[in-house]
């Protein structure tokens, strides 16, 4: 058959593919209507909700103290964050100054969330692209994490460690021998990461150039964190909004201008190392006190608005508050990382393949929970 | 720019503007509800605002008057924070504002959630449809007078 017998006439036409909303992928509930055709992607719906508990509605509710034990439930992976999100917004909007101590073990306690949450990602990072052996790695790492939080908050994974005025109880008496352990096992652990998939080359053509985000639609269409960072732009909350005692530590805030999946990516490696810098600079300072300030057993916050931005491990989360004086806030607002973060998603995989949305999906880091709230 | 100098600079542009009290954690605006697209432009484009980044959108019902949204504007250029409130009519019948999701592009994402949420019209909105409810849900759960026997526990 010669070139000229083809039929050049072949129709092709869109098609919708449902992805999820129970996807491997996804990790978690979130379902993606997509128009392809072919293999090529023209659209991406996201319908959400497939885990909303409505926990804004909730939180109408509640009482503050208890408020802070719903957020756990938001972007589980940075729960210690979330929590202090909450506090902090408590505290600044009654006036109360936390002891030196609280600030600093809140931050320590933020950087290991950061620190395993970055290696779940990067575990399930490389399990989406087809690199089994990365997740090994990373939950071996994760795990001991996980064992320093259980022994001195009691949970491994929703740690409810914060409350409005300071910390539930003090440290383990072994806490900082095992979080400094850790630190020098995992200054040996991250180069072998680095030598396992940042540098391997089918994981690297995976990533590299698909995904982009230009500078311009990062702040455009709100995104923050990693994901934003990877596009050069500088939006970390610690640095430009200092709480607890990010004001006392020095670290780098990680810009890389590529704007592309493997950009994101190597952001959260590097992050990984700053925050075992920061961990580094405070965990031997930790100063003497009292762990809580006293607060009153029902908070009433004063009439008015209040915001508090914290630096999650998927970007900044917002805490809004609207108080009409009473024991419950009158709306209760999450500004979750996530669901910005999704809003892009549309834009950014119009033109690439299918396969390539998974690999998209992971650079940005979702987790469902955070979107749906 | 700092609190005073943007309250002053805003005062000069528009009219009409109601400012918060001094003692707000950031300056706090309300604009009438016609003007609030030219508001965002002007926010967004004028070299010394530059508000290129809104950071949340929040809906809020306030009961039994009308409902409100509010708008958090920062600057990435600046560091500078505005809160913009804007109010629809009544909360019965004249619910809708005007989108700003062609200006901030975030926004149409949660205008959408405020829509499903509370039941706010973005007029000239691309895309208005529910995003966490299923299509045929009735009611707005958010809204203060919202009811469900059967899943919601009342205190």
């Amino acid at each position: 058959m010669t070139t000229t017998d083809v039929n050049t006439n072949l129709k092709t036409q869109e098609y919708l593919i449902n992805m999820g909303p129970q996807h491997p992928a996804a990790h978690g509930v979130l379902r993606l209507i997509l128009t392809v055709d072919g293999e090529i992607i023209h659209k991406v719906d996201p319908d959400l909700g497939y885990i909303h508990r409505s926990i804004e509605k909730m939180c109408e509710r509640d009482t503050y103290k208890q408020i802070v034990h719903l957020t756990d439930r938001l972007d589980y992976l940075s729960s210690h964050i979330n929590n202090e999100a909450v506090c902090l917004a408590v505290e600044n909007a009654l006036g109360i100054e936390v002891p030196d101590r609280v600030k600093y073990i809140r931050t320590i306690m933020a950087e290991l969330t950061r620190l395993a949450s970055h290696q779940l990602w990067w575990g399930v990072m490389g399990m989406d692209i087809g690199a089994l052996t990365a997740f090994m790695y990373a939950f071996r790492d994760r795990e001991m994490i996980n064992d320093i939080m259980e022994e001195t908050v009691g949970a491994r994974l929703t740690m409810n460690y914060n409350i409005p005025g300071g910390l539930m109880f003090d440290i383990h008496p072994g806490f900082q021998k095992k979080v400094k352990d850790f630190i020098k096992h995992f200054r040996k652990a991250l180069p072998e990461y680095n030598t396992l998939l940042s540098d391997n080359i089918i994981f690297k053509k995976r990533l590299q150039g698909i995904g982009y985000i230009s500078k311009e639609d990062a702040i455009a269409y709100g995104v923050s964190g990693p994901s934003a960072r990877g596009s050069g732009i500088s939006c970390d909350v610690r640095k430009i909004h200092p709480y607890s005692a990010y004001d006392k530590v020095e670290f780098n805030e990680i810009l890389i201008e590529g704007g592309d999946s493997y950009d994101r990516y190597m952001v959260r490696m590097k992050e990984m190392e700053e925050s075992m810098n920061i961990i580094d600079q405070l965990i031997d300072n930790i100063p003497e006190g009292d762990f809580q300030v006293k607060t009153p057993a029902l908070i009433k916050l004063p009439k008015g608005e209040y915001y508090q931005k914290v630096e999650t491990a998927r970007g900044e989360l917002g805490v809004f508050i609207i108080s009409d004086g009473k024991k419950s806030p009158y709306r209760f607002k999450f500004r979750s990382p996530g669901f910005s973060n999704l809003s892009i998603l549309d834009k950014i995989s119009r033109g690439h393949k299918i396969a390539d949305l998974v690999a998209i999906m992971s650079s940005l880091d979702f987790v469902i929970p955070d979107i749906d709230r | 720019m700092t609190r005073t100098e943007l309250q002053s600079f805003l005062t000069s542009k528009v009219e009409g503007l109601e400012f918060g009290e001094e003692t707000t954690q950031y300056l706090t605006v309300t604009v009438p509800r016609e003007k609030l697209r030219d508001f965002m432009f002007l926010l967004k484009d004028t070299e010394e605002l530059a508000f290129d980044y809104m950071f949340s959108l929040t809906a809020v019902d306030w009961f039994p008057k009308y409902l409100g949204v509010v708008y958090h504007l920062e600057s990435t250029k600046y560091r500078h924070i505005l809160v913009v409130h804007v109010n629809t009519g009544n909360r019965e019948d004249d619910i809708s504002v005007d989108t700003v999701s062609d200006i901030y592009p975030t926004a149409h994402f949660h205008e959408r959630e405020a829509y499903d949420l509370m039941g706010i019209v973005f007029e000239g909105h691309s895309d208005l449809r529910r995003l966490f409810l299923t299509d045929d849900w009735v009611g707005h759960p958010l809204r203060k007078d919202y009811v469900d026997e059967a899943n919601m526990i009342v205190k």
